[in-house]
């Protein structure tokens, strides 16, 4: 492990944070006061920050429907995206986004996206830019297993590689495209062998341990910084809620998702990890605990007291000038 | 002054642009052409020609000749103007906007609400369009109307060459996304071209003929038609305004209303076919807000509900025509003569 106390601190804490923040989304929407569709990134936690603890506050991400990890793991606020999902006035998104379009382009976070597969293309433009800037960004597009299924990931995988840009398509393969297995929808099942084809360097990875996720992703980081080309990677996953909030999840097996929690939790194992090879002790460990829980206490006692927008907002942000 | 066709005025302006601002950038199918060929870049010089020359004196990196994917083209615009640029864009024909339309739709269109006013997303996508050319259904089409009725992006059609640099220039520098249709049929009208730099605003309609008789609101290739119709009329003693629109999102509802409120007759000219078209929604409009003004129903002269089809005589009688048009304004003069008839 070449990662120091201070970052193996700062990576639990992120993940812890990412999880208690969704945990606790899925006991408020049953109380109702959270409307419209949530999806939980729950189970994901290792890639999301395993991939943005390898970016500058200056790179790029474009994410999913499934977009919380990734935004918290990229530095958004997350008392702000607490009121956005409980539709305040002073949101992340001022009440306008919600869960599918929550966004901090201040931080490189180029949006959570609604529409499966249309985040490849966008990404491949913000790498443009970096390019063109040359200042060394690079722009990471998130995709699931049912993305990698839409022709714009093909279309913005060529696209990169004939133009030559620092994206990175991250694969993660949580093994469901919402309520259809991969293995039924992803045709020869091997998704980065996909964007090699294209003519991009792949890496493949255990997307629920954080330690191959954040060691490959130095690699291909450096990779692309370097050489300003595309790369992909695929790192497999678990996904712990459902497709959305309130998926009565038929299509799982017996007892799936509670063995999924016992053999593949990040967090989990992040911890066995650092206590046996004594980089962080329990009580380090439960300390975080202590203050995520905190943090999101403190989000949601704040959102739920938090104004709503006014009716007239309804028009603003249309145009910038009409 | 000088006397430049529409393609050139278009072209001069995305050089004059590209030189002003560092940050605009020209992408699309063939903006280059000859990628990988024996001929080289600038082979092709552009399908329409209306990108020739950039490629050699802004480079690779600011013109990028892409693959045959729409959606990617227009993505990656997306992304580029996310992350400080300002790129224009071009989509071939305006049909393929069937293959790019959750791009234009649902992101680019978007952006900026969704993320609560804290982006900017100044896209500009250079869409050639309109009927004419025998192009047949796939490649003849008029979207502009699909395009205006989604709130966020902006929809601008010049009719002359002046306007095309005009209201080029204004889009390029503009923060929000603007769609910028260039109709195929126009490509090689000439006219004169004011030099340096010049704007026109958006949703400001330009009154190309004066007339207290009867207004005619169109916009695009139908402008010119319209002004045949009405030079026909004058020499009857028939006065009609003709206002072309230039953009129609936004929409100069005033000059429409002011110009019906004078003369109490409307006919309005659409390249499109008729159902939920421009046509109809005007007429709502003026329905709605000069009804006590209008002394005769509101024409409307408009593609019919059909394809565009292939052959010379099928296309010229889906297309509206001058005559048409007079016949339209005749019919509105009638309405009350015959009523007392």
């Amino acid at each position: 492990m070449q990662l120091s106390r201070e970052q193996l601190i700062r990576a639990y804490r992120q993940m812890k944070t990412i999880r208690e923040f969704e945990e606790r989304l899925h006991t408020e929407i049953q109380t109702g006061q959270i409307a419209g569709f949530t999806h939980l990134y729950a189970g994901q936690e290792a890639v999301a920050v395993g991939v943005c603890e390898n970016l500058t506050n200056e790179d790029y991400i474009i994410s999913t429907h499934r977009g919380h990890g990734h935004c918290i793991a990229k530095g958004c606020d997350v008392r702000a995206m607490m009121k956005e999902l409980f539709g305040r006035r002073d949101g992340l998104c001022k009440g306008k986004g919600g869960s599918m379009h929550i966004a901090d382009v201040s931080k490189g976070m180029l949006g959570a996206n609604g529409i499966v597969g249309a985040g490849a293309p966008i990404a491949v433009g913000a790498a443009i830019s970096a390019k063109l800037d040359g200042n060394g960004r690079v722009s990471v597009t998130f995709s699931g297993d049912g993305a990698c299924n839409q022709g714009t990931t093909f279309e913005a995988m060529n696209m990169a590689v004939v133009l030559k840009v620092p994206v990175i398509f991250v694969f993660e393969n949580n093994h469901y495209s919402e309520h259809t297995g991969h293995k039924y929808a992803v045709g020869s099942g091997d998704i980065a062998a996909r964007a090699e084809a294209f003519g991009m360097r792949v890496w493949r990875g255990n997307g629920s341990d954080f330690f191959d996720t954040d060691q490959i992703m130095r690699e291909v980081v450096e990779y692309c910084r370097t050489t300003g080309l595309p790369a992909a990677v695929e790192l497999d996953t678990e996904r712990f809620f459902g497709h959305f909030e309130g998926d009565p999840q038929r299509y799982r097996g017996a007892g799936e998702v509670n063995r999924l929690r016992q053999e593949r939790d990040c967090l989990t194992a992040f911890r066995a990890a650092v206590v046996s090879a004594n980089l962080l002790d329990d009580a380090q460990l439960d300390g975080i605990d202590v203050e995520v829980l905190k943090l999101i206490d403190d989000a949601v006692a704040d959102a739920r007291v938090a104004p709503p927008p006014e009716a007239s907002q309804v028009l603003e942000d249309v145009y910038i000038s009409y | 002054m000088a006397n430049l066709t529409m393609r050139e005025a278009v072209n001069l302006t995305l050089h004059q642009e590209m030189a002003r601002d560092s940050n605009v950038i020209v992408l699309g199918e063939d903006v280059v052409g000859g990628m990988g060929t024996a001929g080289g870049p600038e082979a092709i010089g552009g399908i329409w020609k209306a990108t020739i020359g950039l490629y050699d004196k802004f480079g690779a990196g600011r013109v990028l000749d892409t693959p045959i994917s729409e959606a990617a083209i227009i993505g990656a615009a997306a992304g580029a103007a996310l992350t400080g640029k300002r790129p224009v864009a071009e989509l071939m024909f305006a049909d393929f906007i069937g293959v790019c339309l959750d791009q234009i739709w649902n992101q680019i269109a978007k952006f900026r609400y969704m993320f609560g006013g804290r982006t900017r997303c100044p896209v500009v996508i250079r869409i050639t369009y309109g009927a004419g050319v025998n192009a047949a259904a796939q490649h003849s089409q008029a979207p502009y109307a699909l395009m205006t009725a989604i709130p966020g992006i902006k929809v601008v059609m010049p009719a002359t060459p002046a306007d095309a640099k005009g209201l080029l220039t204004t889009a390029i520098r503009d923060d929000d996304p603007v769609l910028f249709f260039e109709h195929k049929a126009l490509y090689a009208i000439k006219g004169e071209v004011p030099d340096g730099d010049y704007m026109i605003p958006f949703g400001h309609a330009k009154l190309v003929r004066e007339g207290k008789d009867a207004t005619i609101v169109t916009c695009g290739q139908m402008v010119g038609f319209a002004e045949r119709a009405a030079d026909a009329l004058a020499r009857d003693g028939i006065a009609c305004d003709v206002l072309d629109l230039r953009t129609t999102s936004p929409l100069d509802e005033e000059a429409i209303l002011d110009s019906v409120e004078m003369t109490g007759r409307l006919v309005i000219v659409d390249e499109s076919p008729p159902r939920c078209s421009l046509a109809s929604d005007i007429s709502g409009i003026v329905g709605n807000q000069a009804f006590a003004a209008l002394k005769a129903p509101i024409e409307m002269v408009t593609a019919p509900h059909s394809p565009v089809p292939f052959a010379r005589e099928l296309e010229k009688a889906y297309l509206p025509s001058p005559a048409g048009i007079e016949a339209a304004v005749r019919k509105t003069l009638g309405y009350r003569s015959e009523r007392r008839g």
